[in-house]
Protein backbone atom coordinates (compact mmCIF):
# COMPACT_ATOMS: atom_id res chain seq x y z
CA UNK A 1 0.00 0.00 0.00
CA UNK A 2 1.08 3.58 -0.52
CA UNK A 3 2.28 5.77 2.34
CA UNK A 4 0.44 8.90 3.46
CA UNK A 5 2.00 12.12 2.22
CA UNK A 6 3.53 13.65 5.34
CA UNK A 7 5.64 16.16 3.47
CA UNK A 8 4.84 19.85 3.18
CA UNK A 9 4.31 19.53 -0.59
CA UNK A 10 1.31 18.46 -2.63
CA UNK A 11 1.23 15.58 -5.06
CA UNK A 12 -1.19 15.65 -7.97
CA UNK A 13 -1.17 12.93 -10.61
CA UNK A 14 -2.99 12.27 -13.85
CA UNK A 15 -3.78 8.77 -15.01
CA UNK A 16 -5.59 7.21 -17.95
CA UNK A 17 -4.93 5.07 -20.99
CA UNK A 18 -3.05 6.37 -24.03
CA UNK A 19 -5.23 8.82 -25.92
CA UNK A 20 -7.25 9.92 -22.89
CA UNK A 21 -5.92 13.47 -23.18
CA UNK A 22 -4.38 13.55 -19.70
CA UNK A 23 -1.08 15.12 -20.79
CA UNK A 24 -2.94 18.06 -22.35
CA UNK A 25 -4.80 18.58 -19.08
CA UNK A 26 -1.76 18.39 -16.82
CA UNK A 27 0.12 20.79 -19.07
CA UNK A 28 -2.70 23.32 -18.63
CA UNK A 29 -2.65 22.83 -14.86
CA UNK A 30 1.10 23.35 -14.82
CA UNK A 31 0.83 26.69 -16.63
CA UNK A 32 -2.15 27.80 -14.57
CA UNK A 33 -0.48 27.06 -11.22
CA UNK A 34 2.82 28.60 -12.30
CA UNK A 35 1.07 31.80 -13.32
CA UNK A 36 -0.62 31.90 -9.93
CA UNK A 37 2.89 32.07 -8.48
CA UNK A 38 3.04 28.53 -7.12
CA UNK A 39 6.19 26.45 -7.11
CA UNK A 40 5.39 23.58 -9.40
CA UNK A 41 7.46 20.62 -10.53
CA UNK A 42 6.58 18.27 -13.37
CA UNK A 43 7.64 14.63 -13.58
CA UNK A 44 6.88 12.26 -16.41
CA UNK A 45 6.60 8.48 -16.45
CA UNK A 46 9.61 6.60 -17.77
CA UNK A 47 11.94 9.59 -18.04
CA UNK A 48 14.87 8.83 -15.76
CA UNK A 49 18.14 9.33 -17.64
CA UNK A 50 19.93 6.68 -15.57
CA UNK A 51 17.57 3.89 -16.51
CA UNK A 52 17.01 4.98 -20.09
CA UNK A 53 19.75 2.95 -21.80
CA UNK A 54 18.52 -0.28 -20.23
CA UNK A 55 14.89 0.34 -21.14
CA UNK A 56 15.90 1.17 -24.68
CA UNK A 57 18.02 -1.94 -24.99
CA UNK A 58 15.32 -4.22 -23.62
CA UNK A 59 12.68 -2.77 -25.88
CA UNK A 60 14.86 -2.97 -28.95
CA UNK A 61 15.91 -6.58 -28.42
CA UNK A 62 12.45 -7.51 -27.10
CA UNK A 63 13.88 -9.39 -24.14
CA UNK A 64 11.59 -7.94 -21.50
CA UNK A 65 9.37 -10.37 -19.64
CA UNK A 66 6.41 -9.02 -17.65
CA UNK A 67 8.57 -9.21 -14.50
CA UNK A 68 11.66 -7.47 -15.88
CA UNK A 69 9.51 -4.85 -17.59
CA UNK A 70 7.76 -4.17 -14.32
CA UNK A 71 11.04 -3.97 -12.39
CA UNK A 72 12.79 -1.62 -14.81
CA UNK A 73 9.79 0.73 -14.79
CA UNK A 74 9.85 0.63 -11.00
CA UNK A 75 13.58 1.43 -11.09
CA UNK A 76 12.82 4.41 -13.32
CA UNK A 77 10.15 5.57 -10.91
CA UNK A 78 12.44 5.02 -7.89
CA UNK A 79 15.14 7.16 -9.48
CA UNK A 80 12.69 9.98 -10.07
CA UNK A 81 11.21 9.44 -6.61
CA UNK A 82 14.53 9.68 -4.78
CA UNK A 83 16.04 12.44 -6.88
CA UNK A 84 13.10 14.59 -7.96
CA UNK A 85 9.64 13.89 -6.55
CA UNK A 86 10.44 13.34 -2.86
CA UNK A 87 12.92 16.22 -2.47
CA UNK A 88 10.49 18.57 -4.24
CA UNK A 89 7.61 17.49 -2.00
CA UNK A 90 9.77 17.99 1.09
CA UNK A 91 10.63 21.49 -0.11
CA UNK A 92 6.91 22.32 -0.21
CA UNK A 93 6.41 22.13 -3.97
CA UNK A 94 3.37 21.00 -5.93
CA UNK A 95 4.53 17.97 -7.87
CA UNK A 96 2.52 17.17 -10.98
CA UNK A 97 3.07 13.65 -12.26
CA UNK A 98 2.04 12.49 -15.70
CA UNK A 99 1.37 8.85 -14.77
CA UNK A 100 2.28 7.39 -11.40
CA UNK A 101 2.53 3.99 -9.71
CA UNK A 102 -1.02 3.24 -10.92
CA UNK A 103 0.24 3.00 -14.49
CA UNK A 104 2.65 0.33 -13.31
CA UNK A 105 -0.11 -1.52 -11.48
CA UNK A 106 -2.47 -1.40 -14.48
CA UNK A 107 0.02 -2.36 -17.18
CA UNK A 108 1.95 -4.95 -15.21
CA UNK A 109 -1.13 -6.75 -13.96
CA UNK A 110 -2.53 -6.66 -17.51
CA UNK A 111 0.73 -8.38 -18.52
CA UNK A 112 0.18 -11.08 -15.92
CA UNK A 113 2.26 -10.22 -12.86
CA UNK A 114 0.81 -10.65 -9.40
CA UNK A 115 -1.15 -7.56 -8.24
CA UNK A 116 0.16 -7.70 -4.67
CA UNK A 117 3.73 -8.17 -5.81
CA UNK A 118 3.72 -5.06 -8.00
CA UNK A 119 1.98 -3.03 -5.28
CA UNK A 120 4.83 -3.87 -2.93
CA UNK A 121 7.39 -2.61 -5.46
CA UNK A 122 5.96 0.91 -5.23
CA UNK A 123 5.07 0.83 -1.54
CA UNK A 124 7.72 3.46 -0.71
CA UNK A 125 5.71 6.09 -2.63
CA UNK A 126 3.03 8.43 -1.26
CA UNK A 127 -0.68 8.27 -1.93
CA UNK A 128 -1.24 11.43 -4.00
CA UNK A 129 -3.36 14.30 -2.68
CA UNK A 130 -5.30 14.13 -5.91
CA UNK A 131 -5.53 11.46 -8.60
CA UNK A 132 -7.21 12.72 -11.75
CA UNK A 133 -8.32 9.73 -13.77
CA UNK A 134 -9.31 10.54 -17.35
CA UNK A 135 -11.84 7.95 -18.27
CA UNK A 136 -12.41 7.35 -21.93
CA UNK A 137 -14.20 4.56 -23.79
CA UNK A 138 -11.84 2.15 -25.53
CA UNK A 139 -13.08 3.02 -29.03
CA UNK A 140 -12.43 6.71 -28.53
CA UNK A 141 -8.90 6.17 -27.24
CA UNK A 142 -8.05 3.74 -30.01
CA UNK A 143 -9.38 6.16 -32.62
CA UNK A 144 -7.34 9.02 -31.16
CA UNK A 145 -4.14 6.96 -31.05
CA UNK A 146 -4.34 5.15 -34.35
CA UNK A 147 -5.48 8.10 -36.45
CA UNK A 148 -3.00 10.63 -35.18
CA UNK A 149 0.41 9.09 -35.60
CA UNK A 150 2.82 6.49 -36.86
CA UNK A 151 2.85 2.79 -36.23
CA UNK A 152 2.33 1.55 -32.69
CA UNK A 153 5.47 0.27 -30.98
CA UNK A 154 5.88 -3.37 -29.95
CA UNK A 155 5.47 -3.02 -26.18
CA UNK A 156 3.07 -0.11 -26.48
CA UNK A 157 0.75 -2.37 -28.48
CA UNK A 158 1.23 -5.17 -25.92
CA UNK A 159 2.62 -7.45 -28.63
CA UNK A 160 4.62 -9.32 -25.97
CA UNK A 161 1.33 -10.67 -24.65
CA UNK A 162 0.65 -12.49 -27.91
CA UNK A 163 -2.98 -11.45 -27.86
CA UNK A 164 -3.24 -10.86 -31.60
CA UNK A 165 -1.12 -10.82 -34.74
CA UNK A 166 -2.14 -7.32 -35.79
CA UNK A 167 -0.74 -4.43 -33.79
CA UNK A 168 -3.93 -2.40 -33.68
CA UNK A 169 -5.96 -5.41 -32.54
CA UNK A 170 -3.34 -6.28 -29.93
CA UNK A 171 -3.35 -2.65 -28.76
CA UNK A 172 -7.12 -2.69 -28.33
CA UNK A 173 -7.10 -5.92 -26.34
CA UNK A 174 -4.21 -4.70 -24.18
CA UNK A 175 -5.89 -1.35 -23.47
CA UNK A 176 -9.09 -3.17 -22.58
CA UNK A 177 -7.24 -5.12 -19.90
CA UNK A 178 -5.66 -1.90 -18.62
CA UNK A 179 -9.05 -0.19 -18.42
CA UNK A 180 -10.29 -3.04 -16.25
CA UNK A 181 -7.37 -2.55 -13.87
CA UNK A 182 -7.99 1.20 -13.66
CA UNK A 183 -11.59 0.48 -12.82
CA UNK A 184 -10.54 -1.79 -9.96
CA UNK A 185 -8.16 0.86 -8.64
CA UNK A 186 -10.62 3.78 -8.75
CA UNK A 187 -11.95 3.03 -5.30
CA UNK A 188 -8.82 1.53 -3.81
CA UNK A 189 -6.85 4.72 -4.47
CA UNK A 190 -9.66 7.30 -4.44
CA UNK A 191 -9.48 8.41 -8.05
CA UNK A 192 -11.36 11.55 -9.10
CA UNK A 193 -12.91 10.29 -12.30
CA UNK A 194 -13.27 12.69 -15.23
CA UNK A 195 -15.19 12.18 -18.44
CA UNK A 196 -12.41 12.51 -21.02
CA UNK A 197 -14.78 12.66 -23.98
CA UNK A 198 -15.87 16.21 -23.05
CA UNK A 199 -14.27 19.27 -24.67
CA UNK A 200 -10.81 20.11 -23.33
CA UNK A 201 -11.78 23.44 -21.72
CA UNK A 202 -14.78 21.94 -19.94
CA UNK A 203 -12.62 19.21 -18.51
CA UNK A 204 -10.05 21.80 -17.48
CA UNK A 205 -12.69 23.79 -15.61
CA UNK A 206 -13.60 20.72 -13.58
CA UNK A 207 -9.94 19.83 -13.08
CA UNK A 208 -9.16 23.30 -11.72
CA UNK A 209 -11.99 23.03 -9.22
CA UNK A 210 -10.62 19.72 -7.98
CA UNK A 211 -7.09 21.13 -7.77
CA UNK A 212 -8.30 24.20 -5.88
CA UNK A 213 -10.10 21.97 -3.44
CA UNK A 214 -6.99 19.84 -2.92
CA UNK A 215 -4.88 22.96 -2.28
CA UNK A 216 -7.40 24.74 -0.07
CA UNK A 217 -5.85 26.30 3.02
CA UNK A 218 -2.39 25.12 2.02
CA UNK A 219 0.63 27.36 1.59
CA UNK A 220 3.64 25.85 -0.02
CA UNK A 221 6.99 27.16 -1.03
CA UNK A 222 6.66 30.59 -2.72
CA UNK A 223 8.43 31.15 -6.03
CA UNK A 224 11.51 33.43 -5.99
CA UNK A 225 9.56 36.44 -7.29
CA UNK A 226 6.94 36.13 -4.56
CA UNK A 227 9.58 35.40 -2.02
CA UNK A 228 11.46 38.60 -2.99
CA UNK A 229 8.25 40.66 -2.94
CA UNK A 230 7.36 39.36 0.52
CA UNK A 231 10.84 40.13 1.73
CA UNK A 232 10.62 43.69 0.39
CA UNK A 233 7.23 44.15 2.05
CA UNK A 234 8.59 42.99 5.39
CA UNK A 235 11.55 45.35 5.00
CA UNK A 236 9.34 48.37 4.33
CA UNK A 237 7.05 47.62 7.27
CA UNK A 238 10.13 47.36 9.43
CA UNK A 239 11.40 50.72 8.20
CA UNK A 240 8.04 52.37 8.73
CA UNK A 241 7.83 51.15 12.29
CA UNK A 242 11.40 52.30 12.87
CA UNK A 243 10.72 55.82 11.54
CA UNK A 244 7.69 56.11 13.81
CA UNK A 245 9.82 55.51 16.86
CA UNK B 1 4.51 -34.11 -12.07
CA UNK B 2 5.53 -32.03 -9.10
CA UNK B 3 5.42 -28.24 -9.29
CA UNK B 4 8.29 -25.80 -9.23
CA UNK B 5 8.60 -23.99 -5.93
CA UNK B 6 8.86 -20.21 -5.72
CA UNK B 7 9.29 -18.04 -2.64
CA UNK B 8 6.00 -16.20 -3.09
CA UNK B 9 4.23 -15.35 -6.31
CA UNK B 10 6.68 -16.77 -8.84
CA UNK B 11 5.79 -15.88 -12.43
CA UNK B 12 1.99 -16.21 -12.70
CA UNK B 13 2.13 -15.84 -16.51
CA UNK B 14 4.63 -18.68 -16.99
CA UNK B 15 3.40 -22.19 -17.39
CA UNK B 16 6.60 -24.12 -16.73
CA UNK B 17 6.26 -27.82 -16.06
CA UNK B 18 8.51 -29.21 -13.36
CA UNK B 19 12.04 -28.32 -14.42
CA UNK B 20 14.25 -31.41 -14.66
CA UNK B 21 17.56 -29.66 -13.83
CA UNK B 22 18.95 -28.79 -10.42
CA UNK B 23 19.77 -25.36 -9.08
CA UNK B 24 22.79 -25.15 -6.80
CA UNK B 25 23.57 -21.74 -5.33
CA UNK B 26 26.90 -20.74 -3.81
CA UNK B 27 26.61 -17.72 -1.52
CA UNK B 28 28.97 -15.83 0.75
CA UNK B 29 30.78 -12.55 1.27
CA UNK B 30 33.53 -11.07 -0.90
CA UNK B 31 36.86 -12.84 -0.55
CA UNK B 32 35.38 -16.04 0.80
CA UNK B 33 36.49 -18.02 -2.27
CA UNK B 34 33.12 -18.40 -3.99
CA UNK B 35 34.33 -18.27 -7.58
CA UNK B 36 37.18 -20.69 -6.85
CA UNK B 37 34.73 -23.15 -5.35
CA UNK B 38 32.23 -22.76 -8.17
CA UNK B 39 35.02 -23.50 -10.66
CA UNK B 40 36.17 -26.59 -8.79
CA UNK B 41 32.61 -27.80 -8.45
CA UNK B 42 31.96 -27.33 -12.12
CA UNK B 43 35.06 -29.30 -13.09
CA UNK B 44 34.18 -32.11 -10.73
CA UNK B 45 30.63 -32.37 -11.94
CA UNK B 46 31.64 -32.29 -15.59
CA UNK B 47 34.27 -34.96 -14.91
CA UNK B 48 31.43 -37.11 -13.66
CA UNK B 49 29.39 -36.51 -16.78
CA UNK B 50 26.95 -33.83 -15.62
CA UNK B 51 26.00 -30.97 -17.91
CA UNK B 52 26.71 -27.81 -15.95
CA UNK B 53 25.72 -24.22 -16.60
CA UNK B 54 27.21 -21.44 -14.51
CA UNK B 55 25.87 -17.96 -14.04
CA UNK B 56 27.10 -15.15 -11.85
CA UNK B 57 25.69 -12.06 -10.33
CA UNK B 58 25.43 -9.02 -12.61
CA UNK B 59 25.99 -10.73 -15.90
CA UNK B 60 22.75 -9.96 -17.67
CA UNK B 61 23.29 -8.33 -21.03
CA UNK B 62 20.18 -6.26 -20.45
CA UNK B 63 21.43 -4.40 -17.41
CA UNK B 64 25.22 -4.72 -17.65
CA UNK B 65 25.72 -1.39 -19.36
CA UNK B 66 23.40 0.49 -17.03
CA UNK B 67 25.02 -0.97 -13.94
CA UNK B 68 28.52 -0.23 -15.22
CA UNK B 69 27.53 3.33 -16.01
CA UNK B 70 26.14 3.69 -12.53
CA UNK B 71 29.36 2.42 -10.95
CA UNK B 72 31.53 4.80 -12.91
CA UNK B 73 29.41 7.89 -12.96
CA UNK B 74 26.64 8.99 -10.67
CA UNK B 75 25.90 6.26 -8.21
CA UNK B 76 22.26 5.24 -8.13
CA UNK B 77 20.30 5.98 -4.97
CA UNK B 78 19.53 2.92 -2.79
CA UNK B 79 15.99 2.16 -4.04
CA UNK B 80 16.89 2.64 -7.68
CA UNK B 81 19.98 0.52 -7.28
CA UNK B 82 17.99 -2.18 -5.54
CA UNK B 83 15.38 -2.34 -8.32
CA UNK B 84 18.08 -2.28 -10.97
CA UNK B 85 19.71 -5.35 -9.45
CA UNK B 86 16.30 -6.99 -9.15
CA UNK B 87 15.73 -6.41 -12.89
CA UNK B 88 19.10 -7.96 -13.61
CA UNK B 89 18.37 -10.94 -11.39
CA UNK B 90 14.93 -11.55 -12.89
CA UNK B 91 16.38 -11.33 -16.38
CA UNK B 92 19.00 -13.96 -15.61
CA UNK B 93 16.50 -16.17 -13.85
CA UNK B 94 13.96 -16.12 -16.68
CA UNK B 95 16.31 -15.97 -19.65
CA UNK B 96 19.26 -18.08 -18.46
CA UNK B 97 18.67 -20.14 -15.34
CA UNK B 98 15.14 -21.42 -16.07
CA UNK B 99 15.92 -22.37 -19.71
CA UNK B 100 19.04 -24.24 -18.52
CA UNK B 101 17.03 -26.05 -15.85
CA UNK B 102 14.41 -26.89 -18.45
CA UNK B 103 17.13 -28.42 -20.60
CA UNK B 104 18.13 -30.58 -17.64
CA UNK B 105 21.34 -28.81 -16.70
CA UNK B 106 22.80 -28.57 -13.26
CA UNK B 107 22.93 -24.83 -12.79
CA UNK B 108 25.61 -23.39 -10.55
CA UNK B 109 24.76 -19.89 -9.50
CA UNK B 110 27.62 -17.84 -8.10
CA UNK B 111 25.38 -15.87 -5.71
CA UNK B 112 21.62 -15.51 -5.82
CA UNK B 113 19.32 -12.76 -4.59
CA UNK B 114 20.40 -13.24 -0.96
CA UNK B 115 23.59 -11.21 -1.52
CA UNK B 116 21.59 -8.47 -3.16
CA UNK B 117 19.23 -8.27 -0.20
CA UNK B 118 22.15 -8.22 2.24
CA UNK B 119 23.76 -5.42 0.26
CA UNK B 120 20.49 -3.47 0.11
CA UNK B 121 19.68 -3.83 3.79
CA UNK B 122 23.16 -2.66 4.81
CA UNK B 123 22.36 0.44 2.73
CA UNK B 124 19.14 1.15 4.57
CA UNK B 125 16.53 -0.67 2.49
CA UNK B 126 13.56 -2.14 4.34
CA UNK B 127 14.29 -5.90 4.74
CA UNK B 128 10.65 -6.98 4.31
CA UNK B 129 10.21 -4.90 1.19
CA UNK B 130 13.36 -6.39 -0.33
CA UNK B 131 12.25 -9.95 0.41
CA UNK B 132 8.87 -9.35 -1.23
CA UNK B 133 10.53 -7.95 -4.33
CA UNK B 134 12.16 -11.36 -4.83
CA UNK B 135 8.89 -13.23 -4.31
CA UNK B 136 9.17 -14.37 -7.94
CA UNK B 137 12.42 -16.29 -7.29
CA UNK B 138 12.69 -20.01 -7.76
CA UNK B 139 13.66 -21.85 -4.56
CA UNK B 140 17.07 -23.48 -5.21
CA UNK B 141 17.63 -27.18 -4.59
CA UNK B 142 20.44 -26.20 -2.24
CA UNK B 143 22.12 -23.01 -1.03
CA UNK B 144 25.72 -23.44 0.03
CA UNK B 145 26.71 -20.58 2.30
CA UNK B 146 30.48 -20.21 2.44
CA UNK B 147 31.26 -18.66 5.76
CA UNK B 148 34.63 -17.35 6.90
CA UNK B 149 35.92 -15.05 9.64
CA UNK B 150 36.93 -11.50 8.80
CA UNK B 151 40.62 -12.36 9.41
CA UNK B 152 40.42 -15.12 6.82
CA UNK B 153 38.74 -12.78 4.34
CA UNK B 154 41.48 -10.21 4.84
CA UNK B 155 44.36 -12.65 4.18
CA UNK B 156 42.62 -13.76 1.00
CA UNK B 157 41.93 -10.24 -0.22
CA UNK B 158 45.50 -9.10 0.53
CA UNK B 159 46.99 -12.12 -1.26
CA UNK B 160 44.40 -11.97 -4.00
CA UNK B 161 42.79 -9.09 -5.82
CA UNK B 162 43.42 -6.44 -3.16
CA UNK B 163 40.93 -4.15 -1.44
CA UNK B 164 38.35 -2.45 -3.60
CA UNK B 165 36.04 0.51 -3.06
CA UNK B 166 32.72 -1.33 -3.41
CA UNK B 167 33.68 -4.48 -1.52
CA UNK B 168 34.77 -2.22 1.30
CA UNK B 169 31.45 -0.37 1.32
CA UNK B 170 33.29 2.94 0.96
CA UNK B 171 30.14 4.40 -0.59
CA UNK B 172 28.30 4.24 2.72
CA UNK B 173 30.75 4.04 5.59
CA UNK B 174 32.61 7.04 6.95
CA UNK B 175 36.05 5.46 7.10
CA UNK B 176 39.16 7.12 5.68
CA UNK B 177 40.72 3.88 4.40
CA UNK B 178 39.75 0.65 2.65
CA UNK B 179 41.02 -1.68 5.35
CA UNK B 180 38.87 -0.33 8.19
CA UNK B 181 35.93 0.08 5.90
CA UNK B 182 36.23 -3.46 4.53
CA UNK B 183 36.33 -4.91 8.04
CA UNK B 184 33.22 -3.06 9.13
CA UNK B 185 31.31 -3.58 5.92
CA UNK B 186 31.96 -7.31 5.67
CA UNK B 187 31.01 -7.75 9.33
CA UNK B 188 27.63 -6.16 8.48
CA UNK B 189 27.27 -8.45 5.50
CA UNK B 190 28.08 -11.55 7.57
CA UNK B 191 25.42 -10.45 10.07
CA UNK B 192 22.86 -10.25 7.28
CA UNK B 193 23.83 -13.66 5.91
CA UNK B 194 23.61 -15.15 9.39
CA UNK B 195 20.07 -13.77 9.71
CA UNK B 196 19.13 -15.43 6.46
CA UNK B 197 20.67 -18.81 7.22
CA UNK B 198 17.60 -20.26 8.91
CA UNK B 199 15.05 -18.30 6.92
CA UNK B 200 16.32 -19.54 3.55
CA UNK B 201 17.65 -22.87 4.69
CA UNK B 202 21.33 -22.24 3.92
CA UNK B 203 23.85 -25.05 4.29
CA UNK B 204 26.69 -23.32 6.11
CA UNK B 205 30.14 -24.41 4.98
CA UNK B 206 33.23 -23.55 6.99
CA UNK B 207 35.27 -21.66 4.41
CA UNK B 208 38.18 -20.88 6.78
CA UNK B 209 39.59 -24.27 5.78
CA UNK B 210 41.81 -24.88 2.76
CA UNK B 211 40.40 -24.76 -0.75
CA UNK B 212 40.44 -28.55 -0.97
CA UNK B 213 38.84 -29.22 2.40
CA UNK B 214 36.11 -26.71 1.62
CA UNK B 215 35.53 -28.35 -1.75
CA UNK B 216 35.23 -31.76 -0.13
CA UNK B 217 32.69 -30.42 2.31
CA UNK B 218 30.70 -28.92 -0.54
CA UNK B 219 30.71 -32.25 -2.40
CA UNK B 220 29.30 -33.98 0.66
CA UNK B 221 26.48 -31.46 0.93
CA UNK B 222 25.43 -31.75 -2.70
CA UNK B 223 25.59 -35.54 -2.87
CA UNK B 224 21.89 -35.99 -2.03
CA UNK B 225 20.98 -33.57 -4.83
CA UNK B 226 23.07 -35.56 -7.30
CA UNK B 227 21.57 -38.84 -6.11
CA UNK B 228 18.09 -37.46 -6.66
CA UNK B 229 19.06 -36.16 -10.07
CA UNK B 230 20.45 -39.57 -11.06
CA UNK B 231 17.28 -41.38 -10.09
Amino acid sequence: MLKPNNSSGKLIVVEGIDGSGKSTQIDLIYKWLSEKGKSVYFSEWNSSPLVKSTTKKGKKSKVFTPTTFSLIQAADFADRWENQILPMLKAGVIVLADRYAFTGFARDVARGVDPEWVRNLYSFAYQPDLVLYFKVPLEVAVERITSGRTKLKYYEAGMDLKLAEKRTTSFELFQEKILKEYKKMSKEYEFSVLDATRPVHKQQKEVRKLVEHALKGWRGLPNPEYSARNYARRQSTKKKSESKE
Amino acid sequence: MAENKYYETGFPYRKDKKLPGKLIVVEGTDGVGRSTQVELLKKDLEKNGFAVSDTGLRRSKLTQEGLDEAKHGNALSPLTNSLFYATDFADRLENQIIPALRAGFIVLSDRYFYSIIARDVVRGIDPDWARKVYGFALIPDIVLYLKADIDTLITRIVHGRGFNYWEAGMDILQEDNLYDSFKKYQAHMIDEFDHMTKEFNFHAIDANLSINRTHQEIMQHIQPILDEYNK
